[in-house]
């Protein structure tokens, strides 16, 4: 049995420390040790991106990321994107356009979006399909988010 | 999840010389976990036989990408993502933009490593048939010292590797192409992004005086391993460009292919399809 | 109100990711569920072997021998069990034998594995022909779980006189809701006044279903179980019937060990164990004149219902009135049958059995019209129902009905004639890619068939709330359909007031009425239409009782809900259902008005194939869809193009893939649903034409975009290819690629 380990991280600018096995997925350690129930799971595969979180600035399946290889990361979750009340220009406009219907590929959907736009500030839609291939949704058939990315894209590019 | 999480290990080394260190004492006892983009998959599925992990994303020594004049040498936890944002690749090696592009998606390709790639030895991974076709080399390193091999020297069988017990992989040379060049690449999945392939073609070609050169052919999926296509090459190999032996190559690309039927593909799509992208390189190729 | 995009009410905790879904909740001391079942198709159980290396003293284990009252899960009919005890019938691969539970999730996993089952096999019934062969007999006297026959005219003399007599023969696979959030349910399970307290939470549709299975499975009256709905991460009727034996298990390890308990399934887990669409089989035969008309049909309708009736009758139901699709046909005879196999039970997925037949006949209209050497638009033109014509069960077209006009938007909408002129030309060409373009014409009725709103008699409330505003109750649940957006929405209007001030009530059953299930295209329409009497009866409450005086403005009805809250305690007011007078069903002949009405539609889509590879890309898709109103406008767009993601997949790609009696594709990596690179902007085009039965005239669209997809997808790969097997779905590279080499090869 493998001795724990003081994992020291920061997530949506706050840090933490926390005693986890070093092998536990980041995923678990988000949800269950830091009750940051955002960030979901969906397949355990790495398939469907519900558990996109950004780690060191790029998004990753935190299913598949061990804590020891979080040590001292720099982590953002679906919680760390809004100010206060004030919603990202992604999160407003993925609730002005309805881009989350059950909400459950949301989080990740958010943050992967997030990402997409800060590499690519004018996406087109096959850029913006490219970017969010990773994140499967099962709701929307991905037009009104396509719809979202736009907008948000739009307000982020005249600021 | 149904990984038995009390069973599992990570060291993490601070350094090259302490991680071949520890494989030296212990040979066999450690495995080496880069980006964990396919070992977490199968933890996961509580089917991960190896318990006991070394964490090398740490180390410096493993990463970087150096251009010379002959060649792009890739240290072994370069990303997918890395060889994507690499102008030099860009320029030089088409093909392994595009089977960075065709690995999983973007969270995959963030974590996921060439060493990962190649060592994991899944026939159907999307970097080797490229590698193949670009005639890349291996450095392997140990306690020993490094030691070279041709990648396409390197899959000895099923999950069998040209790989000691204490070496690790170092580095992924790649030369690049000379004279006027021909890139082809093609995976093709279950859907059009992050798919596992069913079968992949990549191919790099020089032509000389309208006549093939250089030709080399790696093919995915459709073998125990990534293999050379080394009979539809010979077929290939010295002919004019203007009368390519299509039918013939089709015909010799079948000794190059051993195809399964799995839960993904039959053995007979694999081979009807990958028989059709040797076609459709040719094409391509005649009119460049 | 009615016809504004409102934003969904509960969008905003969506998108912070604060939404509470089943495994977000913090249950300290919570226990973690496992189940252990069985890998094989079908046998006797004869022991259960508990390994070495595990401490099961400190496990908590429940068998089929623990279990306090019925051990059946109440459903149409009650024939399956929750846990298969020593001795019993294992019908089926996956089918749960013991549930355990332990504080140490990882142990709990390990435990699971040490346990060995003795199955004494024997021999299975694994496919549709089998099963009605009764190679062997594996349920009942005929392998039958369901039979219906429904009759118009008399077909038996008009074959031999018709002009042309067409048959074809169509199967669809089955296909996996995919939810993006697996079957999750938490249990507490706690003595109170000397009784047991039942309560579940969990990912469900239909709470007072579970409700009802928990009474039964414990023997409890109705005040002692409790069912409340969390945020649900995807449903599609996925979580319909099965909540009932997941919501079961989870109670039963709580009540065991008197600890909360969480039964989380992982992907796998739900892939292989839960419910899917029936696999189907139609044999279809039609007689036409010489000009084209449909003189008869007969269909012969066969689902694949797994080893227990669970929804089966239901889904037979719905697919057997929708056979004849949107056509006038004066003779026909459809024979519906659900068979057993020994398969993990199928259920409900959105379209419930209607997608399948729909599939068949919209198919076999393609194949007719180049078989009689006529259009596919017009074959289909000068079939159409219109005002006036009866259906299949004799049902009256009592609507104005323009299918023509659905057809001609459709195909305009997609440049149908343009290009198919063009692609004739361009397929003719050298290359590997061939373009095509198809089209479906469909209904799908509102609601649930025939008596089935009668029988649940659903009721829905208004609730005045202490801060002056006003709360929806009803069982229904949100699953992202946005039925608490338009439920708000329904009833703002009738009160006349901004949306902002109606919201709903969590669903609970400690306080939320039975509205009935939240499937069958019902909720906007049927209980909307509730939602509608009991706001109105709300108001006139407030007038009557002094604390309100019309006409009012929004804050001072606000104001006087408030004082009347205060002076009351509670203000609720409850409507319930009550049948049209005009809708007549004979349940036993299957005649009358299956449904009180039908949205229509037109699908079309234009693909391209690769003949190099077979992959085919859907290039181009048009929906357009006569849906009586359209309550919101974003969110019912939102269901179409879902809904079409959903039917393109089923069309294309989504296999289900069996071995033994059971998925082995059980991955979401093997079973492939669409990315946002796979699918095409999809035009959303509604029409309306009010229906008086539905609040501002909505009908019913939930389940109709599934309808619709994976026929016009088949008919243009068609016309892309020529004449070929198109006879199946998922019509996946590999299958094409065997269909194009069937004409090819000889």
């Amino acid at each position: 049995m493998a001795d724990r380990i003081d994992l020291v991280l920061q997530v949506n600018g706050a840090e933490h420390r926390v005693s986890v096995h070093p092998f536990a997925r980041l995923l678990d350690v988000l949800r269950e040790d830091l009750r940051l129930t955002g960030t979901k799971e969906g397949c355990g595969e790495g398939e469907c991106g519900a558990c996109t979180v950004l780690l060191n600035g790029r998004v990753v399946n935190s299913c598949l990321v061990p804590a020891a290889q979080a040590q001292g990361a720099v982590v953002v979750t679906v919680e760390g994107l809004a100010e206060g009340e004030r919603l990202s220009s992604l999160q407003a406009a993925f609730l002005a356009h309805n881009g989350a219907q059950c909400g459950f590929c949301t989080p990740g959907m958010l943050l992967s979006a997030t990402d997409l736009i800060n590499r690519c500030p004018n996406p087109s839609d096959d850029q913006i399909r490219d970017g969010l291939a990773g994140n499967l949704c099962r709701c929307t058939g991905y037009a009104k988010i396509l719809d979202a990315v736009h907008t948000a894209a739009s307000r982020e590019a005249s600021r | 999840m149904r990984g038995y999480l009390p069973d599992f290990d990570v060291r993490v080394p601070a350094s090259l010389a302490e991680a071949l260190a520890l494989m030296a004492q212990a040979p066999g006892t450690f495995t080496p976990l880069a980006g964990g983009t396919d070992l977490m998959v199968v933890y996961n599925a509580g089917r991960l036989k190896p318990t006991c992990f070394l964490d090398l994303s740490r180390l410096a020594e493993l990463r970087g990408i150096e251009e010379n004049a002959t060649s792009l040498r890739f240290g072994a936890l370069t990303t997918f993502t890395e060889l994507r944002e690499c102008r030099a690749v860009h320029q030089h090696f088409p093909n392994l933009v595009k089977s960075a592009r065709a690995t999983g998606a973007l969270a995959i390709q963030n974590r996921g490593t060439l060493a990962g790639n190649i060592a994991n030895a899944s026939p159907a991974a999307d970097t080797p048939p490229s590698l193949l076709a670009y005639g890349a080399e291996l450095e392997l390193v140990s306690p020993r010292g490094l030691r070279r091999v041709a990648y396409d020297q390197f899959h000895l069988g099923y999950k069998a590797l040209d790989l000691a017990p204490d070496e690790l992989l170092a580095r992924v040379i790649v030369p690049k192409p000379s004279g006027r060049g021909f890139h082809y690449f093609r995976k093709v999945g279950t859907r059009q992004a992050q798919a596992i392939s069913k079968t992949c073609l990549a191919a790099y070609a020089r032509v000389e005086e309208g006549r093939l050169a250089e030709l080399r052919i790696g093919l995915g999926s459709v073998a125990p391993t990534p293999a050379r296509a080394r009979h539809a090459e010979a077929v290939l190999l010295g002919q004019a460009l203007g009368s390519l032996p299509v039918a013939a190559a089709r015909e010799a690309l079948l000794a190059d292919m051993s195809p399964i039927d799995d839960i993904r593909a039959t053995a007979h799509y694999r081979s009807v399809v990958t028989r059709n992208l040797l076609g459709q390189m040719l094409r391509e190729l005649a009119h460049a | 109100m009615i016809g504004a995009s409102s934003i969904r009410k509960e969008g905003r905790a969506k998108v912070l990711g604060t939404a509470i879904y089943t495994d977000d909740k913090f249950m300290p001391g919570a226990l973690h569920g496992l189940t252990v079942r069985s890998e094989v198709p079908r046998g006797i159980l004869r022991a259960i072997h508990f390994g070495d290396g595990i401490p099961w003293e400190e496990f908590t284990l429940v068998t089929a021998e623990d279990i306090p009252g019925t051990n059946l899960v109440a459903s149409v009919v009650d024939d399956q069990p929750f846990l298969v005890g020593i001795g019993q019938e294992i019908t089926h691969s996956q089918q749960a034998v013991l549930l355990l539970a332990h504080s140490d999730r990882f142990l709990a996993e390990k435990a699971r594995r040490a346990v060995r089952l003795d199955i004494e096999e024997l021999p299975a019934v694994l496919d549709i022909q089998s099963s009605l062969d009764l190679q062997p007999l594996i349920y009942g006297a005929d392998n039958l779980l369901k039979e219906i026959r429904i009759a118009k005219g008399d077909p038996a003399p008009v074959w031999a006189q018709a002009a042309h007599v067409i048959e074809g023969e169509y199967r669809t696979g089955a296909q996996e809701q995919m939810y993006i959030e697996p079957n999750a349910m938490l249990s507490v399970v706690e003595p109170r006044d000397g009784a047991l307290q039942v309560t579940v939470w969990g990912s469900l549709q239909c709470p007072y279903y579970v409700h009802g299975a928990l009474r039964q499975l414990f023997g409890l009256s109705e005040k002692q179980v409790r069912v409340v709905a969390m945020e649900m991460g995807g449903a599609f009727g996925g979580k319909e019937d099965y909540p009932s034996v997941n919501g079961g298990h989870a109670a039963l390890l709580a009540w065991k060990s008197g600890r909360p308990v969480k039964l989380i399934y992982d992907r796998e887990e739900d892939l292989a164990c839960t419910t899917k669409r029936h696999p189907s089989r139609t044999r279809l035969r039609t007689a036409f004149d010489a000009e084209g008309n449909l003189l008869a049909l007969e269909a012969d309708f066969i689902l694949d219902g797994g080893a227990y009736a669970t929804l089966s009758p239901v889904v037979l139901s719905r697919g057997a009135v929708h056979a004849a699709s949107v056509y006038r046909c004066p003779h026909v005879r459809i024979h519906a049958r659900a068979v057993a196999t020994n398969t993990p039970p199928p259920g409900a997925f959105r379209g419930f059995g209607a997608p399948q037949s729909l599939f068949a006949m919209e198919r076999h209209m393609d194949v007719c019209a180049r078989k009689l050497g006529l259009d596919a638009v017009e074959l289909r033109r000068k079939n159409f129902l219109r005002l006036g014509d009866t259906m299949a069960t004799g049902q009256v077209i009592r609507e104005d009905l323009d299918l023509a006009g659905i057809m001609d938007r459709a195909l305009a909408a997609i440049g149908y004639h343009d290009k198919r002129a063009a692609f004739a030309l361009t397929n003719q060409e050298d290359g590997p890619i061939k373009r095509g373009v198809g089209f479906s014409v469909f209904m799908h009725g509102c609601g649930f068939t025939g008596n089935g709103e009668s029988h649940v008699a659903s009721v829905a409330g208004v609730e005045g709330l202490a801060d002056g505003t006003v709360a929806v109750l009803a069982a229904s649940t949100e699953m992202g359909q946005g039925k608490n957006t338009v439920f708000a929405q329904i009833v703002a209007e009738a009160l006349h007031l901004p949306v902002e001030l109606v919201d709903t009530a969590q669903v609970d059953t400690d306080h939320v009425p039975n509205s009935g299930p939240t499937v069958a295209s019902r909720s906007t329409m049927m209980v909307g239409r509730i939602l509608e009497d009991a706001a109105i009866g709300f108001k006139q409450a407030l007038v009557q009782q002094g604390f309100l005086a019309e006409p009012y403005t929004p804050e001072s009805f606000q104001t006087a809900v408030a004082k009347a809250v205060a002076a009351l305690g509670t203000l609720r007011c409850y409507g319930q259902y009550h049948r049209p007078p005009n809708i007549q069903w004979d349940d036993v002949n299957y005649r009358g008005d299956a449904y009180p009405t039908y949205s229509w539609a037109c699908y079309a889509a234009e693909v391209a194939v690769d003949l190099d590879t077979c992959e085919v890309k859907v290039a181009d898709f048009a929906a357009v869809q006569e849906v009586g109103r359209v309550v919101n406008p974003t969110l019912a767009a939102g269901q179409i193009e879902g809904g079409v993601a959903q039917g393109i997949g089923w069309g294309l790609w989504e296999e289900v893939t069996m071995q033994r009696g059971r998925m082995i594709n059980n991955q979401m990596t093997n079973y492939i649903i669409p990315t946002s690179v796979d699918l095409p902007r999809i035009q959303v085009i509604f029409l309306e034409n009010a229906h008086a039965g539905g609040p501002g005239g909505a009908k019913g669209i939930g389940e109709l975009p599934m309808d619709g997809p994976a026929p016009a997808v088949v008919n243009a790969l068609e016309n892309a290819l020529g004449t070929l097997r198109l006879d199946e779905v998922p019509m996946t590279p590999d299958r094409l690629l065997e269909r194009c080499e069937e004409v090819t090869h000889g």
